[in-house]
């Protein structure tokens, strides 16, 4: 053989080699979801490596062209952006974009963990809706809010996710207690508890009586404005003026609903009492 | 002219050393040392009266105290010497158990052949800084001695009894790390600074006010200050420390002072206020009366706001810590004071406590508000 024909086809075997392992163009997934087996189409033959990234993966293995590129499912668990690159002497890539699947869990956080009753707006609730890999679910959902106290559903309030999250507002109840807050979604919910707690006393009345060791001075039950009882451990002041110009005074906690003191006085005395900023009545003893 | 400056001077200080032997200032009392004021062991008649108490508390302080009850009279004859030992060392976990007398400072009172009276300022070294105590003391003579009379109530003594306590407690129970986020958030107690007041004092700038705890829960609570100069610039910061009732209860109102030593407060062009509040678990018990408030002025002439804590719980409250809170004719706070009981005050039972106003405010004072911390051995 002539050299110039042999060189033309040791030519031709070179081209016809790279036109063999020539990657093409990689064909994105049309809809890959988070945790479902997918595919990325591949054009040409041979043998290429492929490359995968995406939030918080990265893999390479060898795969053959012209065929399907086949994801497992815990290669695509995270949502998001992913890029897939195939390369032999030249590279061709793709992106696609991972979605979450369906809400499976639902976080949601209510504030706050006490609110005084009757008060505008003071309780809110945000549920942020998560697949079953916690990848925040961003497409529109529709949350069912459910507020019960007493037994009692006392407010129901639908909302819609923005952006894998929903929200509500609202006041506190007249009555003090146990709020239940419950959040679902498709099966799936969350239950909070917001402690609705007397606000502040809206009158203290006291009486006292003298006694052996001076007098006991004690309040009526106390109670906010809507008639709930103050809660146990509120400190009530008593102060008890002498008439020789004498203070004496005992902070007493509320006990059952009502707080009591003794105190060392035997002169003409009068008694006063204030739980924070709320004053009572004053009361007048005579002398022993 | 060198020689006769220095004649001069030589002369001025031979003047000055002989005026200084023969002239006696009026504040020529005896001063008491934690040691070296008397031979150990020596115990001659003692001449004078100041002689004899310096003798007797010399011995107390060295805690010789065969020697120094050999010294006392006793007025009241339920005294034993345990319960005099016992009025020098304390009881019961109070401040004094955890004392020392470091020194003291005397002057007569009163002085004639056969008794006298002296009044002695005890210093003491505490944990909670130095603790003056102001005494007196009536001495008589007794042949060629002359005998401290003694005459303290014996300390006090609280009959066996069952004293029923129901008083509310609350407990914290938090979360673990493996808790879903948000699942038992609890919000910490709202806290609110009601009053603040800055004023110049002798030591330095001192920032005072009221805090209330306006939550139905218990907080832990500590206020701090940052002084600010007119550049913007901090010029220091600093806590209320222990002039504060830190366990508020639901409601209740605690003063708190911030001293800035060192620091003119012409100086300042702001001070940031910060309060922190935490949940902590705590008891409403025990509850401490404080009665016969009044405001009045001690032995030695300084407005004293001094009355009787009544411990009205069946728990001993090893120190109690008075904090008080003087207002003027419009509510506001001129001045926070606080003081601590030597005593320990038993269930049932009342100590009388004493905290001082500066003279400047004591006419200004119209009111006063008194809260008690307590601190119980083996309660955090």
């Amino acid at each position: 053989m002539r050299p110039s024909v042999l060189a033309t086809w040791v030519s031709v075997a070179c081209l016809a080699s790279m036109a063999y392992a020539q990657v093409g163009e990689l064909r994105a997934p049309s809809s890959a979801i988070a945790g479902n087996a997918t595919s990325i189409g591949t054009a040409g033959s041979g043998t290429a490596t492929f490359y995968l990234i995406g939030p918080s993966v990265s893999l390479k293995r060898e795969v053959k062209l012209g065929q399907e590129i086949q994801l497992e499912p815990r290669e695509v668990q995270n949502s998001g952006r992913y890029l897939a690159i195939a390369c032999t002497d030249t590279c061709s890539h793709v992106e696609f974009f991972v979605s979450p699947a369906k809400p499976a869990s639902l976080t949601f956080l209510v504030h706050p963990s006490r609110a005084p009753v009757g008060e505008n707006d003071v309780i809110s609730g945000v549920a942020l809706l998560f697949d079953e890999f916690r990848n925040l679910v961003i497409a529109p959902v529709n949350v069912e809010f459910q507020l019960a106290a007493g037994g009692k559903t006392v407010m129901s309030h639908p909302a819609s996710t923005h952006s894998g999250v929903a929200w509500f507002r609202t006041n506190s109840g007249k009555t003090a207690g146990a709020l239940q807050i419950l959040a679902s979604v498709n099966g799936v919910s969350a239950r909070r508890v917001v402690q609705q707690v007397a606000s502040d006393p809206c009158s203290l009345r006291i009486k006292g009586e003298r006694s052996a060791k001076g007098i006991i001075v004690e309040t009526e039950p106390v109670r906010d404005c809507a008639g709930n009882p103050v809660p146990d451990g509120t400190v009530v002041t008593f102060t008890a003026q002498q008439g020789h110009g004498e203070t004496s005074t005992v902070d007493a906690p509320i006990k059952q609903g009502v707080a009591r003191a003794q105190i060392t006085a035997t002169g003409p005395v009068v008694v006063s009492a204030a739980a924070g900023v709320v004053l009572g009545n004053e009361l007048r003893l005579g002398a022993q | 002219m060198k020689v006769v400056l220095l004649i001069v001077l030589v002369g001025v200080t031979v003047a000055l050393l002989v005026a200084g032997l023969m002239v006696h200032g009026p504040s020529s009392g005896t001063v008491g040392i934690a040691s070296g004021s008397s031979l150990v062991g020596f115990k001659a008649g003692d001449a004078t009266p100041e002689q004899a108490l310096g003798s007797f508390l010399t011995d107390v302080q060295r805690r010789n105290w065969d020697r120094a009850y050999s010294a006392v009279e006793k007025a009241n004859e339920s005294l034993d010497e345990q319960g005099f030992i016992q009025e020098w060392i304390g009881t019961n976990g109070g401040l004094r158990a955890f004392s020392n007398l470091e020194g003291y400072d005397s002057r007569p009172l009163h002085a004639s052949d056969t008794d006298a009276q002296m009044r002695v300022t005890l210093h003491w070294a505490t944990p909670v800084g130095p603790v003056e105590d102001v005494r007196d003391f009536r001495l008589a003579r007794r042949g060629s001695d002359w005998k401290v009379i003694w005459d303290e109530a014996p300390p006090p003594s609280v009959p066996a009894q069952v004293v029923p306590v129901n008083y509310l407690r609350w407990d914290l129970v938090t979360g673990g790390s493996g808790d879903e986020w948000g699942s038992r958030n609890v919000d910490s107690p709202h806290v609110r600074i009601v009053s603040m007041n800055a004023v110049d004092s002798a030591e330095g700038s001192v920032v005072m006010g009221e805090v209330v705890n306006e939550d139905t829960i218990p907080a832990f609570v500590n206020v701090n200050a940052t002084l600010v100069d007119a550049s913007g610039n901090a010029i220091d910061d600093e806590s209320s420390f222990d002039k504060i009732l830190h366990v508020l209860l639901p409601k209740q109102v605690s003063p708190y002072r911030i001293d800035f030593p060192n620091v003119n407060l012409s100086k300042v062009k702001n001070v940031r206020m910060d309060v922190k509040a935490t949940l902590v678990p705590a008891s409403s018990d025990p509850v401490i009366g404080v009665m016969n408030q009044k405001l009045d002025t001690d032995p030695q002439g300084r407005p004293v706001l001094h009355g009787d804590l009544l411990n009205q719980s069946g728990q001993t409250v090893n120190i109690p810590h008075v904090i008080a809170a003087f207002y003027d004719n419009n509510g506001k706070v001129v001045w926070v004071s606080d003081g601590y009981v030597e005593r320990a005050l038993l269930p049932q039972s009342s100590e009388s406590f004493a905290v001082e106003v500066p003279k400047s405010l004591a006419g200004k004072v119209q009111s006063f508000h008194v809260v008690v911390n307590q601190y119980s051995l083996g309660k955090a």
